[in-house]
């Protein structure tokens, strides 16, 4: 059996490259996907404590978890769409005009 | 009906004024001043009659004291102070005169003020001032004592500073209230005192407890000493002695039958009063005596040596007052406490007579105060000039005159009087003679400066006339005061006769307490009496003799050689310019504690504490936070990309908090297992 330690090692570094991608990355479909990536390595690891604490709550909340990624999905898709309609780019600098 | 109605309802005596004092104040400002001349005169002449007939109704009960609580002011643990009016003998005495001598004052007033402006308003503090001295004289209590007090000082602040419009008026409300807290300061630590040790501020309550305990001895700084010297402090400022009087001479920038009836006749008086009536506890104390009694003999010498060189009609009279208080406080401290308030009363008919006589001269030389200007008037304002002349007399003490008697007692009790074996009494019955000479010598300058010799004033711009009926009459009725005032007395100088007014005021005085080393007027033999009777005829012709030598130097330099007080002025100019500047006590006063309190309100109170430290820290406190919400402001950009880096950032740092922190972070992360 895969130890406990190796599942969390594994979500630690998907979630780090999660944020290291939703950083530095600029087109926005790209940072959207970043965010998938973490929110996936969180229900790693929530799934990997289930199973070593022989609990079923993380795989619960696992569930709730995708369903909020399947709904953010819908909805950031279409403003991305509307995004790329209006201001013909993906490239999230250029669509600043809230900034100071 | 009860059976003394006055007594039962004495609060009617005092409550009259304020209604007045109300009514004018409130609807005066539209009315005429004919109405308000009934409000006022009407209000202090009911409670002129009602204390009247509170005084018979007390007579006909044949009690000692009259005594009544009406309701409870202050309840708090062992402590009551109540709005309780009391009446015994020196309560009549003084209870009289405020009423009695307060209303011809508003009378005269209604003349005097009769084309200022601001009628009402002075009618209205007029009213008020005669409620808080009722208070003072009526209470049955320090606490409600001390309302009165502090409430004719109120009034004395308003009335002064009458002119308000006037500088050196504002100022002198000023100067007279803030000298007047210094000696309440005293006072109110003499009640805490008094309470703190007998646990009550009730007359007859404290007296009474205060009764077996042992007199302090002489120079020992006991409780009595103490609470008495403390008391006595703040008669001083009210009473305007050494040092505090100085607040007194300014005063007279009110109106005149204000100096007339505050600043001479009642409010000056009643630190006497206060002395008078906590003599059980000043005969305990004579350490306390002999403060009192020096503090008013050098205050009677030295007041009237001022008085000596003064122009302003006003100013003489009220350095003359100052000195005729030292002269109470003298006869108090010798623990002749009658002889006080006999000079307390026969005072207040001959100095407001003095006053309102120098008001009615004020008034027909159409303001002109000083004497220098005048001459010659006595033809031209007889009536003016009569009465004047016999309140001169009066104090001046020449026989039969009110003044003549109650100087004498006081000078006589204070030859006799002894402390601690020795002979004080005689350095203070020199200093009270000298001051009778210097006395009489000042008033007559004042009547040949002003009543005599040529006019000095220009005939074409002064219209001198004299005063109206409604000014005349309380000076008539003042000068019959002056004159019978004293009779009372008058039969001691009979062999075998009795004083009549010590005898009235006896059960009042009675129960004082003689230590062996404190010794009054002890009850004499047959021959001792005789011995003490010729010795009282004795004092008092030698009293007369200086009184009578006073007046003769008075008139040879201002009538024989006109040319002669110029000269002597000249030839011993240091003392007359030190006189001149009043001894240079204000600008004393002003170099050694006005100054330094003004240099360290305005360095350090203002300039170091207000601004630099309270405003300096609010004001930094608020700038701190601009300066870091300027800082902080660049974090939030708006680029939802730098917010995230933030965010990573925090959670980095809570990780290695939890992780290596040397405290915290093993119990964290215990939790968490």
């Amino acid at each position: 059996m895969v130890p406990t330690n190796y599942y969390v090692i594994l979500s630690a570094i998907l979630f780090g490259l999660g944020v290291f991608a939703f950083i530095f990355k600029r087109n926005i479909i790209t940072i959207f996907m970043s965010i998938e990536l973490m929110l996936n390595a969180v229900n790693l690891a929530f799934v990997a404590f289930s199973q070593a604490l022989g609990k079923l709550d993380g795989q619960v909340f696992v569930l709730f978890v995708i369903v909020v990624a399947a709904s953010e999905a819908a909805v950031g898709l279409g403003i991305i769409i509307l995004i790329a309609r209006n201001r013909q780019t993906l490239n999230v600098e250029r669509v600043d005009l809230l900034k100071l | 009906m009860p059976k003394y109605p006055m007594l039962e309802y004495l609060w009617i005596v005092p409550l009259l004024p304020l209604l007045g004092s109300a009514v004018n104040g409130i609807f005066g400002a539209k009315w005429p001043n004919k109405i308000i001349n009934w409000v006022a005169i009407g209000s202090t002449g009911l409670s002129f009659l009602g204390a009247l007939e509170a005084v018979r109704e007390f007579f006909e009960s044949g009690r000692v004291l009259f005594r009544k609580e009406f309701f409870t002011w202050i309840a708090t643990g062992n402590f009551r102070a109540g709005f309780d009016l009391q009446m015994d003998q020196l309560t009549v005495v003084m209870v009289l005169v405020v009423t009695g001598v307060g209303w011809l004052i508003h009378i005269y007033a209604t003349g005097y003020m009769a084309h200022e402006g601001g009628y009402y308003r002075f009618f209205s503090y007029l009213n008020l001032f005669m409620f808080f001295m009722l208070i003072l004289v009526l209470a049955a209590n320090y606490v409600l004592l001390f309302v009165g007090w502090e409430g004719v000082g109120l009034s004395s602040y308003l009335l002064i500073g009458f002119y308000f419009l006037r500088k050196s008026a504002a100022d002198a409300g000023k100067k007279a209230f803030i000298v007047n807290r210094i000696g309440d300061f005293g006072f109110m630590l003499g009640m805490f005192l008094l309470f703190k040790t007998f646990g009550t501020l009730d007359f007859v309550q404290l007296f009474a407890k205060a009764d077996p305990w042992p007199a302090d001895a002489m120079g020992h700084l006991g409780t009595f000493t103490i609470a008495c010297l403390l008391l006595f402090m703040g008669a001083c400022g009210k009473s305007a002695q050494l040092p505090l009087y100085v607040w007194l001479p300014d005063a007279m920038e009110g109106p005149t039958p204000v100096s007339a009836l505050i600043h001479a006749a009642t409010m000056v008086t009643a630190g006497v009063y206060v002395v008078a009536r906590s003599h059980m506890l000043f005969s305990r104390a004579p350490t306390a005596m002999l403060a009192v009694a020096i503090v008013g003999c050098a205050t009677a010498f030295f007041a009237a040596t001022i008085g000596l060189v003064q122009t302003d009609i006003k100013k003489v009279l009220a350095y003359s007052t100052v000195s005729q208080l030292g002269y109470m406080f003298l006869a108090c401290g010798v623990g002749a406490f009658s002889a006080g308030i006999f000079h307390l009363m026969t005072h207040a008919f001959f100095k407001a007579l003095l006053f309102l006589a120098a008001g009615s001269v004020i008034h027909a030389m159409g303001g002109e105060q000083d004497m220098l200007r005048m001459g010659g008037l006595s033809k031209k304002i007889r009536w003016t000039y009569v009465t004047m002349l016999t309140a001169t007399l009066a104090i001046a003490g020449f026989p039969p005159f009110a003044g003549f008697f109650s100087k004498d007692s006081i000078l006589l009790s204070a030859f006799q009087n002894e402390y601690g074996g020795r002979n004080v009494g005689y350095v203070l019955y020199g200093f009270g003679l000298v001051t009778a000479l210097l006395t009489a010598f000042y008033m007559f300058r004042l009547i040949f400066l002003t009543f005599h010799g040529k006019q000095r004033y220009d005939e074409h711009h002064v219209h001198v006339h004299e005063s109206p009926n409604n000014m005349l009459a309380p000076l008539m009725i003042l000068a019959l005061l002056s004159i019978v005032g004293g009779w009372l007395a008058a039969p001691a100088f009979l062999p075998g006769g009795t004083d009549y007014f010590a005898k009235f005021l006896q059960p009042v005085f009675s129960p004082i307490y003689r230590s062996a080393e404190f010794r009054v007027l002890e009850p004499l033999s047959v021959s001792a009496e005789a011995e003490a009777h010729s010795l009282e005829l004795w004092l008092a012709g030698i009293a007369v003799v200086v009184a009578l030598a006073g007046t003769v130097v008075a008139y040879w330099l201002y009538r024989k050689r006109p040319g002669k007080p110029d000269g002597l002025a000249k030839s011993m100019k240091p003392a007359y310019t030190t006189l001149l500047n009043k001894y240079y006590v204000d600008e004393l006063y002003a170099a050694a504690i006005v100054k330094p309190l003004l240099w360290i309100s305005t360095n350090v109170l203002w300039k170091a504490a207000d601004v630099a430290g309270i405003d300096g820290a609010v004001n930094g406190i608020a700038e701190g936070a601009t300066a870091i919400g300027d800082g902080v402001r660049h974090a939030q950009s708006g680029n939802t990309r730098s917010y995230a880096v933030w965010v990573v950032v925090g959670a980095l740092v809570v990780m290695a908090v939890i992780f290596f922190w040397p405290f915290g972070g093993k119990a964290v992360v215990g939790m968490v297992h």
